[in-house]
């Protein structure tokens, strides 16, 4: 029996109407809504030696500024009624790895991610968030436009 | 009128110049006459104790870098990394900064001086200093990540001058004052290699270049001053990143450099298989030239010293540098770090080195006299074979240097701020002074641009190394334990872990 719904949050439009569908959707099957902020990033990526220096000060403030300005206003916005368990988790990495990883985690029955609404140009140069997840994903992935 | 006052300015830079590289040459490079071995044959000392302490930590860790080589290349791929670390400094990460700093014209001119002066044979004793020259490298990281320095804001940095003091300091109470003398001496010393060798050298050669595939001294960039604007254009976009802190132009540097250093070995590759039929002579030459010059014994002599001198330029091992480079690594384990960066003078001597010396050797251009001996060598090795590689090797030698300006303008900058402490004026003031040196560097001429770098870039090979003999002891604890606990499965990459 899954446990969760995992949302994936970028702090877009579409993201919080994602946690909006999501928070319908936990209600109704009782389930708990886990939130996730990814900050992209990758472990092979080429850096300088300055930014190698400053880079554990600066995943502390981007941790901090998806708790502060995406997370912390939803989960204290959805959890005021009372009848929802919701937490907020940031991770650095791949944002679909991190997701289905996050999924795995906290058994997730399916996950919610909001539609990136980019040009098709964008998708094909650089993919999508929502598309590559649905290659990834061991649990369905439900997207709102 | 313009251009002769334009002349007499790179000129005047030149003469001003000259005689202040000539003297700090002369001390840093005094040299042996070994005349009982051959007349003329002289045996420069820094070389000495460069390689000394190179077979000195090979011997002492039982040939660390060869055992560690396995390892190395599993905690880069991030089989070890903890996924709780991510969006810290990976091993892959302080290693590619680190190759990006050491990458530079040591590995395109540098070779070529060598086998221009000493012949085809320099060649193995450059990829002999290479090997030696890994180990060194191992130990100064262990050192650099061990001691490195975490300052109160969260930032991460290390380096010799960390390892000098706190290092010396918990050997021995009475060991505290040698350390931060050499300690200061070393950030001294990283000043001048700064501006030298990772700054004028650089810049110089990078001119050069550019200046050769315009059409020389009758292209655009052939007129008198044209080297002080290249240099102006040059510092300025290094100014753009290090003081305007425009990271997008340094972003884009870091990916295009790892590119071009791959393309660069794909046109030594080209050269190669155009010559195939050559390759078995060109590998001989280099093998047996090696031993027997046509100098005889004492040729043998002059012929090591060259391969080893540029080898330890271009890979600087030894020196302290990548100490500095390694040390923001996320790690709990000092020893990995000196595991990685094993690889770093691997990729460029034993890699990057040899394919210019195959390239230069097998199509003979480091024996044409017409022109000195630097970029212009391999650019002639590289036109031999496709007329528009010399275009393509001109940018990647802007770009190499570009990258290594911005890693020596930071080693220098932990060099100042150690000296004069952290503080605006000091970053301002020695990224300014840093900016100025890149256009006198592009219109001085190549002797005393070279003379100076490589003087100031071996004197902090000193105070480095005195230290690195105290800590050797410290740094065996360190590896040997690490090394048992790999064995005994206590660390195991993060896939197997439960």
């Amino acid at each position: 029996m899954p446990g969760s719904i995992v949302v994936g949050l970028d702090g877009s439009e579409a993201s919080i109407r994602a946690a909006e569908a999501a928070a319908d959707a936990a209600r109704h099957h009782g389930l708990r809504l886990v939130f996730a902020c990814v900050v992209p990033w990758s472990p092979y990526s080429f850096t300088t030696a300055e930014e190698n220096e400053r880079r554990s000060v600066d995943k502390a403030r981007e941790e901090a500024a998806a708790r502060d300005r995406v997370l912390d206003p939803l989960v204290t916005r959805l959890s005021a009624a009372g009848d929802l368990e919701v937490s907020g988790i940031v991770r650095h990495g791949h944002p679909a790895e991190t997701l289905v990883s996050v999924a795995r985690e906290h058994d997730a029955a399916w996950i919610t991610v909001g539609r990136v609404g980019q040009s098709r140009v964008r998708t094909l140069l650089f993919g999508s968030t929502p598309s590559s997840l649905i290659q990834l994903s061991p649990v369905p992935v439900l997207v709102v436009p | 009128m313009q251009t002769v006052l334009a002349a007499t300015f790179d000129e005047q830079v030149d003469s001003w110049f000259a005689p202040i590289s000539e003297r700090i040459t002369s001390v840093v490079f005094y040299a042996v006459p070994l005349d009982f071995v051959d007349d003329g044959v002289v045996l420069p000392l820094i070389v000495v104790w460069l390689v000394i302490a190179g077979f000195f930590f090979t011997i002492y860790l039982r040939g660390f870098q060869f055992r560690a080589f396995k390892h190395a290349i599993q905690l880069t791929r991030g089989d070890y990394n903890d996924p709780r670390d991510a969006g810290e400094v990976t091993h892959f990460q302080a290693l590619a900064t680190a190759v990006s700093g050491t990458v530079g014209l040591g590995n395109i001119a540098g070779v070529a001086v060598a086998i221009s002066l000493g012949g085809p044979g320099a060649t193995l004793w450059m990829i002999i200093a290479g090997l030696v020259g890994m180990c060194t490298k191992g130990v100064e990281c262990t050192l650099g990540v061990k001691y490195r320095n975490v300052y109160p804001d969260g930032r991460v940095s290390g380096g010799p001058m960390y390892y000098l003091t706190k290092g010396l300091e918990q050997k021995h109470p009475r060991l505290g004052t040698f350390g931060k003398v050499l300690a200061v001496l070393f950030c001294i010393f990283t000043l001048g290699g700064a501006v030298g060798g990772g700054n004028m050298f650089q810049a110089n050669q990078a001119f050069s270049q550019a200046q050769s595939v315009t059409g020389g001294e009758d292209g655009p960039l052939g007129g008198g001053a044209a080297g002080a604007i290249f240099g102006l254009v040059m510092a300025l976009l290094v100014g753009a990143v290090i003081i305007g802190g425009i990271r997008s132009i340094a972003r884009v540097t870091d990916k295009l450099v790892p590119f071009m250093a791959i393309f660069y070995v794909l046109a030594c590759l080209t050269v190669l298989f155009a010559n195939f039929t050559e390759i078995p002579n060109a590998l001989w030459a280099i093998v047996s030239q090696a031993f027997t010059p046509e100098a005889g014994f004492g040729g043998v002599v002059g012929v090591l010293i060259q391969g080893f001198r540029r080898a330890a330029f271009s890979n600087e091992a030894g020196l302290g540098s990548a100490a500095i480079a390694h040390s923001a690594v996320k790690t709990n384990e000092p020893a990995t770090e000196g595991h990685v960066a094993v690889l770093e003078p691997f990729i460029d001597t034993v890699v990057i080195c040899t394919m210019t010396a195959l390239a230069i050797v097998i199509t003979g251009t480091y024996a044409d006299e017409s022109s000195a001996p630097g970029v212009q060598t391999t650019s002639a090795a590289f036109e031999s074979v496709v007329g528009w590689f010399p275009i393509v090797l001109a940018i990647a030698v802007i770009l190499f240097a570009y990258s290594t300006m911005l890693a020596w303008s930071y080693y220098g900058l932990k060099a100042a701020t150690y000296l004069f402490g952290e503080s605006m004026l000091v970053d301002r003031t020695w990224k300014l002074i840093f900016c100025l040196f890149v256009i006198i560097g592009a219109s001085s001429t190549l002797d005393a641009v070279i003379g100076f770098s490589d003087s100031m870039i071996f004197l902090m090979s000193l105070p480095n190394i005195i230290g690195l003999y105290i800590l050797a002891r410290v740094v065996k604890r360190e590896i040997y334990g690490y090394r048992a606990r790999l064995e005994t499965g206590e660390i195991v990459p993060v896939a197997e872990r439960t």
